[in-house]
């Protein structure tokens, strides 16, 4: 295919406050050769959408508008018109660009806005079709369409080139390359998926833990501790990998240097040097798993000053760290002093206790300019940390799994496109899916989306190519993720084994932008 | 001789927005405006910073209004619009606009009334001084356009 070209005639639904650029974008997109329509209110955006049904082919929004929220916007459309939507913000900041991915946009451009990245959007158009068609036929017959979007695909980004925005897209054909050529291997049949509750997760890293050091704990063995007897090998096996990889990537997060220790460190009494080499840096990759070694160093109860800075850093790294960790580390709780959840156990309302802490932590901990900018960019990067390596490597389907390694098995399916950031887009469907024909909707719509999932849960490689972040999955996770959120906290079994300041945090986690603002509220002195 | 006026005139106006880029009061996203003008929109550029300047203007007199009352407390307010501003200013490719909210912006967030009063004072005259360019601009192309017209008669 030539470089540069555009279908003809797609329908185009522009929605934008600014007038300016309503009508640069209509001009832009006309000189494609799109069919354009334009609107300035997200509310008249989807009125003109649900009059007409099958009137567009592909919505470009912008974030912030002043009658809607563009990401609300977005999942209304995704859920119920299911048309790609491409999100436009002046603003390039990755905590919004992930609420955007996490939204399901299947693209987030900043303004200005190149013609580049408007000739190019009809790909998202025909991805989404050729999902649809997969989902309806099946896995069986697909390698031909798929190879030909995938070849065209390729060369459009080799041509195309410099299209920032789609660094992520570009990921998403690999691994969607992949997932073709493993759903066409004949070894990968459908199994039934296990799903990882939090007792069996439990049952799994008791049976480590007894086993001792990680490389000696192979999945015969663990699988023999467990003592559940549907319970396979295979089964054990892909997920301990996946607990090795979450392990090395706390690892890589504290900076800690002995992998095989690490299993062992969390689960039981650190070794002080250790955990203290790896904690009192505030920088990203301590302060993300503070969490771990926070809880740690006060069962070891070293000397205050850590010890406050592990507390207070804990409300961050509870804010911000995706709560698949999280969860995965109540896993981790039980060997702990209790002393340590008492100390973290004001935090769970998350504006007093940090308040009626005395303010001199604040002053050494808290308030260093790196922690607060912090603020605004931990969960970013965080996120973008485990974007990557979800991306890069196999390591990133970890996190992926951690979820599911904790939550109530109420929903079997497609458990794997669950991540973290999307419980913080959860937090957000709260409302949304209050509406109970929407969540039920959006759980049918994502069942049809789970093409791929039920394939991969003996492979293990396919499972974490299953990247959080697709966009396609993460529309459709989203009503279901809500679903499965509201199950896992109304669970009451669950709950009261989790240490309250943990699932506190859970379910009150605030997203980035929230959290900023109750840092204004006088956490912070500016 | 009309030849020269429009040589000359068209001389005057790559001068002109030569030393706008130069200052830094556009970027090139003016100059993507300028490539959408065609046959089927020739006033295109011209429609595009005039609706910029409506909004503009419209957003900078709220935000003195807001910042003049003395009960004045939203900040949160003063951001949507300076988002407002930046996003409108990004599309036109008004860079000095869109770099001195960033001032005025930070003033806001710190719940910084001089200080956002200051960064207001700034856009203002930043905003200005680019209508007053863009103007100039507008009448040497116009001339210009006139010039050529008698060059070439229909």
């Amino acid at each position: 295919m030539e470089k540069g070209f555009t279908p003809v005639g797609l329908r185009v639904l522009v929605v934008d406050d600014d007038p300016t650029w309503l009508k640069i974008l209509e001009k832009m997109l006309k000189k494609c050769s799109y069919e354009v329509t334009t609107c300035g209110l997200a509310r008249e955006a989807l009125r003109l959408l649900r009059e007409r049904k099958d009137g567009y082919d592909i919505v470009i929004s912008d974030v912030n508008m002043p009658d809607m929220d563009g990401f609300k916007l977005l999942e209304h459309v995704g859920l119920e018109l299911d048309l790609p939507v491409i999100m436009m913000s002046v603003d390039g900041e990755t905590s919004r660009v992930m609420k955007g991915v996490q939204h399901g946009a299947c693209d987030y451009l900043l303004k200005p806005i190149r013609m580049k990245e408007l000739k190019i959007i009809w790909q998202h158009v025909l991805r989404k079709k050729l999902q649809e068609v997969k989902d309806i036929e099946g896995s069986c017959c697909y390698e031909g369409g798929a190879d030909w979007i995938i070849r065209n695909d390729e060369a459009h980004f080799l041509g195309g080139g410099e299209d920032v925005s789609f660094g992520k897209r570009r990921k998403d054909f690999d691994f969607e390359k992949k997932l073709l050529q493993d759903e066409s291997d004949p070894s990968s049949s459908k199994k039934a998926r296990v799903v990882w509750s939090f007792e069996l997760h439990q049952k799994f890293v008791n049976a480590v833990n007894q086993i001792g050091c990680d490389h000696k704990a192979g999945p015969k063995k663990i699988l023999d501790l467990m003592n559940v007897p549907w319970l396979t090998r295979e089964n054990v096996a892909s997920h301990l990998q996946k607990y090795r990889l979450y392990l090395s990537r706390l690892e890589k997060g504290k900076e800690l240097k002995c992998y095989s220790g690490g299993a062992k460190n969390i689960d039981s009494p650190p070794k002080d040097a250790d955990l203290n080499s790896g904690h009192q840096s505030p920088g990203k990759s301590s302060y993300a798993f503070s969490v771990g070694s926070s809880l740690l160093h006060k069962a070891t109860e070293t000397d205050p000053k850590p010890l406050a800075s592990a507390s207070v850093s804990d409300p961050n790294s509870d804010v911000h760290m995706p709560p698949k960790a999280k969860k995965t580390r109540i896993g981790f709780d039980p060997p702990l002093s209790s002393t340590a959840f008492d100390s973290l156990l004001p935090w769970n309302d998350v504006p007093d206790p940090l308040e009626s802490k005395p303010p001199i932590l604040y002053e050494n901990n808290f308030l260093q300019p790196s922690q607060s900018s912090y603020v605004s960019n931990s969960a970013p990067s965080l996120m973008e940390e485990e974007m990557k390596l979800s991306y890069e490597t196999p390591a990133g389907g970890t996190c992926v799994n951690a979820d599911e390694f904790l939550k109530s098995p109420t929903v079997t399916l497609q458990d794997l496109d669950l991540s973290a950031p999307s419980a913080i887009s959860c937090m957000k469907l709260q409302e949304f899916s209050s509406n109970v024909t929407n969540s039920t909707e959006s759980i049918l719509r994502s069942l049809s989306w789970e093409f791929p999932e039920s394939h991969h849960s003996g492979s293990l490689d396919t499972d974490l190519d299953f990247s959080w972040l697709q966009g396609e999955h993460f529309l459709a996770n989203t009503g279901l993720q809500n679903f499965q959120f509201q199950d896992y906290s109304s669970s009451t079994s669950l709950l009261s084994e989790l240490p309250p300041h943990l699932w506190f945090g859970n379910e009150r986690l605030p997203d980035p932008d929230e959290y900023s603002l109750l840092v204004d509220q006088g956490l912070f002195i500016s | 001789m009309l030849g020269l006026g429009v040589d000359r005139l068209q001389a005057d106006i790559n001068r002109l927005l030569t030393s706008l880029f130069h200052q830094g009061v556009l970027d090139e996203q003016f100059l993507q405006l300028q490539q959408l003008q065609d046959d089927t929109s020739p006033t295109f550029v011209y429609d595009v910073i005039n609706i910029y300047f409506d909004e503009s203007e419209k957003l900078l007199r709220n935000l003195r209004l807001l910042l003049m009352d003395r009960e004045f407390s939203d900040y949160k307010k003063i951001g949507l619009h300076l988002n407002q501003l930046v996003g409108s200013s990004s599309s036109i490719g008004a860079r000095r606009v869109r770099n001195v909210c960033a001032a005025f912006r930070s003033a806001s967030e710190l719940n910084n009334r001089p200080g956002c009063l200051r960064g207001l004072e700034v856009v203002e005259h930043e905003y200005h001084y680019l209508k007053n360019m863009m103007h100039e601009l507008f009448q040497l192309e116009q001339q210009r356009l006139l010039a050529a017209g008698v060059r070439y008669p229909v």
